[in-house]
């Protein structure tokens, strides 16, 4: 199942300036796995080394954060839209 | 250089006063250097010293720009006590280097605004032409 993915602005060089790609699978996780494999140089962008979801980033699925769902055993459908997003922070600190 | 109409600064400078003793949060969308929409968003540190941008009105104003044919270029922030220049925080957290960094201090009795790019760290202050319309 191929399901559509939004990237930020920021990813875009790492996926031939694509706003939009597609990715197949039946998780969060495994359309992540399908877009790293595809656009190798998302990977440490998107993934911490120990797999999980890197902190600098969320990824919604529809209007809902991966993160307050299965995180990336969120399962995927026909249709859906994963979108993700830089975390934008900083401060007068 | 970040070209921006009057409305928006206005806008901008509004929503820091507004959120004012807490740091005011937004994103700017438009075309690499011209600026064509402002989105106020959550402050979700609901902080007087950070700030960040609820990842759900993020998602919202990307949209929106994306359906105006637009991109979100850029994120404004206000420095409450503090003048209108990237903090240390704000350099280590840039999300994007295409991105363009905009400031409103309140420190002074009139709120001060200033543009940046921060890339790879190093931060570089840009001018910002007001349009009047």
């Amino acid at each position: 199942m191929a399901i559509e993915v939004r990237l930020p602005t920021v990813l875009r060089a790492a996926a031939s300036g694509q706003a939009n790609v597609f990715a197949e699978g039946e998780t969060i996780g495994e359309i992540l796995k399908s877009l790293m494999d595809s656009y190798p140089g998302l990977g440490s962008q998107v993934l911490s080394p120990d797999g999980s979801l890197h902190r600098f980033v969320n990824v919604y699925l529809n209007d809902d954060d991966v993160r307050y769902l299965d995180k990336l055993d969120t399962k995927v459908a026909e249709g859906d839209v994963v979108s993700i997003l830089p975390a934008v922070a900083g401060g007068s600190l | 250089m970040l070209t921006i109409s009057q409305i928006y600064l206005d806008k901008m400078m509004a929503h820091a006063i507004r959120e004012y003793p807490l740091e005011a949060c937004g994103l700017i969308s438009g075309e690499q250097d011209i600026v064509s929409g402002f989105y106020p968003t959550r402050n979700d540190a609901a902080s007087a010293r950070i700030y960040t941008v609820n990842p759900l009105d993020y998602l919202k104003a990307d949209r929106d720009a994306e359906a105006k044919g637009a991109a979100i270029i850029g994120v404004m922030h206000s420095h409450t006590h503090s003048d209108a220049y990237p903090s240390s925080t704000d350099v280590a957290q840039a999300p994007d280097p295409s991105w363009h960094y905009i400031l409103v201090s309140l420190k002074h009795k009139d709120p001060i605004l200033r543009s940046f790019s921060i890339v790879d760290g190093k931060i570089v202050e840009e001018s910002v032409v007001r349009l009047n319309y």
